[in-house]
């Protein structure tokens, strides 16, 4: 299945939970509303004719300060699919505000989004429901803040901490 | 003077040459620079000239910390307390800018120089140092341990 | 009542089989003897089983994300260098690919070839370094000797192209920074002699080694469907079967003109792995040389009787008097006495001026290439990808490494993310190292190839 008939099958299967979709220099997108994301995501690895059984990549993006997004959703969350058995690859989008930064968790479809969550939690401050584990990945507890927020100065050191056994 | 002072000082000169041939390093490796260490260590460079050949793994062992990488905020704790096993007497060489100055990584993660943790001795510059600097910054480190006055 | 054994007197009744009251808590790391990159796996043992394990990362966390929003987009990347340190230009080429994508333009096709050479050297690099460190720790420090010497040789293969040893910024958007120099080949072919005997050398050492296969055999290993569930890819993956790999599964640069094999083994152990590693280093080897006899475009500086000459020694017979002949050619030199740098610039970059630098002649002898110059150096100016989004994936030593990058329109990244190759390993790493002994740690972790740069970012 080539890109635009797969985004094509996503809009006819779930409707209004696919806000938008676009391809842009061959990346084929998909943004989905946070309802829709673990039927869409679940849909993405099981559907054979997809069949996307690999989470290449989770990440998130901070738009506060994108030209013409100011007022929008802050965050976007992104997912990189990709399918040994097709070689084919889509982005699944989802977009969260500020005060209600929480997307559900994609840990039982892909062991490996533990860490990748993780780590947007870690890096962002946006929350995954059901998370086994919700623990920073990279930085260390006492850090405050997520340095990856647009609004984080990249020069703002905290206090060293003490040695901890 | 005394004919003791004169055996004294000769006796720190003895010790001081003995001592710069026989070091014993910890490296702690985080980083980039880990790789120019290993090319300094191996057969090519032979570090093993400057009796620095046998690196020991156990701080309690060891008299010189090579500190060989970035040092993040979250690693400096482990850094202090490794520096905190060693015994005396103890050197430490800064290897390479991050751990000189924090280099190039001015920013939210990264220790800003080594020094505001623990003293340094030596500090070889470069982004990793090439073995030739190492191996200088060796030599300066033989000199000082040789010159310094001797506890024993 | 059953006699107790005296470990099961020491330990707790049924202690060594799983089964036991008293569980130990060990940390290793993140400054450990055996293990070269700062982790820290928090284990609980029962005897020597390690029933529940942890791992802990962020030690090396230099906030490489961060820093590329910071500046335009060529000064990204000397940060993408210390990415992957040990094969740091693959890491470069990825991420030129990613703004390339973004800006939708297409570099030389003498650039691809060095693209591809340059990248396979650092392949081998990466993989000597890794079974040369993880044998190490298994006590065979000949080995780890042998393959850095090795290692040597191409870095001084890799000095002679970029200047640099190991941090090497050797790409640019729109092209790599320098062409290869002269008599490139032939070094090449000296260098890989060197490598292939090493090479073999190392077999004869470790492939039937009883200690190193003890050791190695059955231990670490990951089923198929884990490994894919985990999205673990380069050696690790094809060590279970499944020869995925970027390089043939989505042709870049000119990978799909080349004839190289992909492979595989089935058991996915840490032999499995080693395997995997010693074929991928002849492959990559079979790479350079074949793009080596393709590559288009011959020798680029030539002297007053048209014979090929280094720029450099161009310079210095000038020096030294020797100037018979040499103003009967028209020559610029430019200011930064590398020599001309015209003629190689077209070759190795893409015809964008939006894009790529003008060479240092132009910019010093004309105004319209000093203007371009200004354009893409001032602050606010540079390079300006249309608003969108990138991702795009090369094959990295240790798997697929992605660049995805986002632009909001200026002249900075307003968002740059590396999909580290090493980070669904260490993230399945509880899973080899559950259920087997405490030793066997350092052989797992050791063939996940764990880079610091490239995991913590």
């Amino acid at each position: 299945m080539d890109g635009a008939a797969m985004l094509a099958a996503l809009r006819a299967r779930f409707g209004s939970g696919v806000i938008e979709t676009h391809d842009f220099r061959g990346d084929h997108t998909a943004v989905v509303t946070r309802e829709a994301l673990p039927r869409v995501l679940a849909h993405c690895r099981d559907e054979p004719a997809l069949a996307f059984e690999m989470l290449t990549d989770l990440t998130a993006v901070d738009y506060s300060k994108y030209p013409g997004r100011e007022d929008g959703p802050r965050f976007e969350v992104v997912y990189h699919l990709y399918s040994i058995a097709h070689n084919h690859r889509l982005r699944v989008k989802v977009r969260v505000d500020e005060d209600d930064a929480v997307v559900p968790t994609a840990v039982d479809l892909w062991p490996v989004a533990d860490w990748f969550e993780r780590e947007v939690w870690d890096m962002f401050g946006v929350r995954f429901a059901g998370h086994p584990d919700p623990r920073r990945l990279l930085m260390y507890e006492e850090f405050v803040g997520h340095p990856l927020r647009k609004d984080y100065p990249i020069d703002r050191r905290q206090p060293l901490i003490g040695p901890t056994n | 003077m005394g004919l003791g002072t004169f055996f004294t000082s000769k006796l720190d000169e003895a010790i001081g040459w003995a001592r710069k041939y026989s070091i014993f390093q910890y490296p702690f490796v985080t980083a980039c620079c880990g790789m120019e260490y290993m090319a300094t260590a191996c057969s090519h460079y032979d570090i093993d000239r400057f009796g620095a050949g046998l690196p020991r793994f156990s701080p309690r062992q060891a008299d010189v910390l090579f500190v060989v990488g970035t040092i993040s905020h979250k690693m400096a704790p482990v850094l202090k307390r490794v520096y905190d096993q060693m015994t005396e007497p103890k050197w430490v060489v800064a290897f390479g800018v991050c751990t000189c100055t924090g280099g190039f990584y001015d920013n939210y993660a990264t220790v800003q120089g080594i020094d505001t943790i623990i003293p340094v001795d030596v500090y070889i510059p470069g982004c990793p140092p090439r073995p030739e600097s190492v191996i200088d910054g060796l030599m300066k480190l033989q000199d000082r341990i040789a010159a310094q006055a001797q506890r024993y | 009542m059953a006699e107790m054994t005296r470990r099961e007197f020491m330990l707790g009744e049924g202690s060594g089989t799983g089964s036991g009251s008293q569980r130990l808590h060990v940390g290793v790391g993140p400054a450990h003897p055996a293990m070269h990159g700062i982790i820290r796996i928090v284990t609980e043992l029962d005897g020597e089983v390690i029933v529940r394990a942890d791992v802990e990362i962020g030690y090396l966390h230099r906030a490489f994300e961060k820093d590329c929003e910071q500046g335009g987009y060529n000064n990204a990347i000397p940060y993408t260098d210390r990415l992957n340190y040990v094969s740091p230009l693959i890491n470069n080429f990825g991420y030129c690919a990613a703004v390339e994508k973004l800006l939708g333009i297409d570099v030389s096709e003498r650039c691809k070839y060095i693209r591809v050479i340059m990248a396979e050297i650092s392949r081998v690099c990466d993989h000597l370094t890794c079974i040369g460190a993880s044998a190490m720790e298994l006590g065979a420090f000949t080995v780890f000797l042998y393959m850095i010497k090795a290692r040597e040789y191409l870095w001084e293969l890799v000095e002679d192209v970029t200047g640099a040893r190991l941090t090497i910024s050797y790409g640019r958007v729109g092209g790599v920074k320098a062409d290869l120099p002269d008599g490139f080949a032939e070094r090449a072919a000296k260098a890989f002699k060197e490598t292939r005997e090493v090479l073999d050398e190392v077999h004869r050492l470790l492939t039937g080694n009883r200690i190193f296969m003890d050791r190695m055999i059955g231990v670490g290993a990951l089923s198929r469907e884990e490994t894919i569930a985990y999205a673990i890819t380069g050696p690790l993956l094809r060590a279970v079967g499944v020869p995925y790999d970027v390089r043939r599964a989505q042709p870049y640069d000119v990978y799909d003109r080349l004839a190289f094999e992909i492979p595989t083994q089935k058991a996915g152990d840490n032999y499995a792995r080693y395997l995997v590693r010693m074929a991928e280093m002849e492959q990559s080897m079979r790479i350079v040389e074949q793009a080596l006899a393709m590559i288009p475009g011959g020798p680029i500086n030539v002297d007053f009787a048209g014979r090929p000459i280094d720029p450099a020694a161009y310079v210095d017979r000038g020096k030294q008097g020797k100037t018979e002949g040499l103003l009967l050619v028209p020559i610029t030199l430019s200011p930064n006495l590398q020599g001309s740098e015209r003629p190689a610039h077209d070759r190795v970059n893409a015809a964008d001026k939006r894009v790529v630098l003008p060479p240092k002649e132009t910019t010093y002898g004309s105004i319209e290439g000093l203007m371009n110059h200004f354009m893409l150096i001032m602050e606010g100016f540079g390079i300006r990808p249309p608003q969108g989004e990138a991702y795009v994936a090369v094959e990295g030593a240790n798997g697929e490494l992605g660049f995805y990058v986002v632009s909001d329109g200026s002249d900075r990244p307003y968002r740059v993310r590396c999909r580290p190759p090493c980070l669904p390993p260490m993230a399945a790493l509880h899973r080899m190292i559950e259920g087997g002994m405490v030793a066997d740690l350092i052989p797992t972790f050791g063939s996940v190839n764990m880079i610091g740069g490239e995991l913590d970012r």
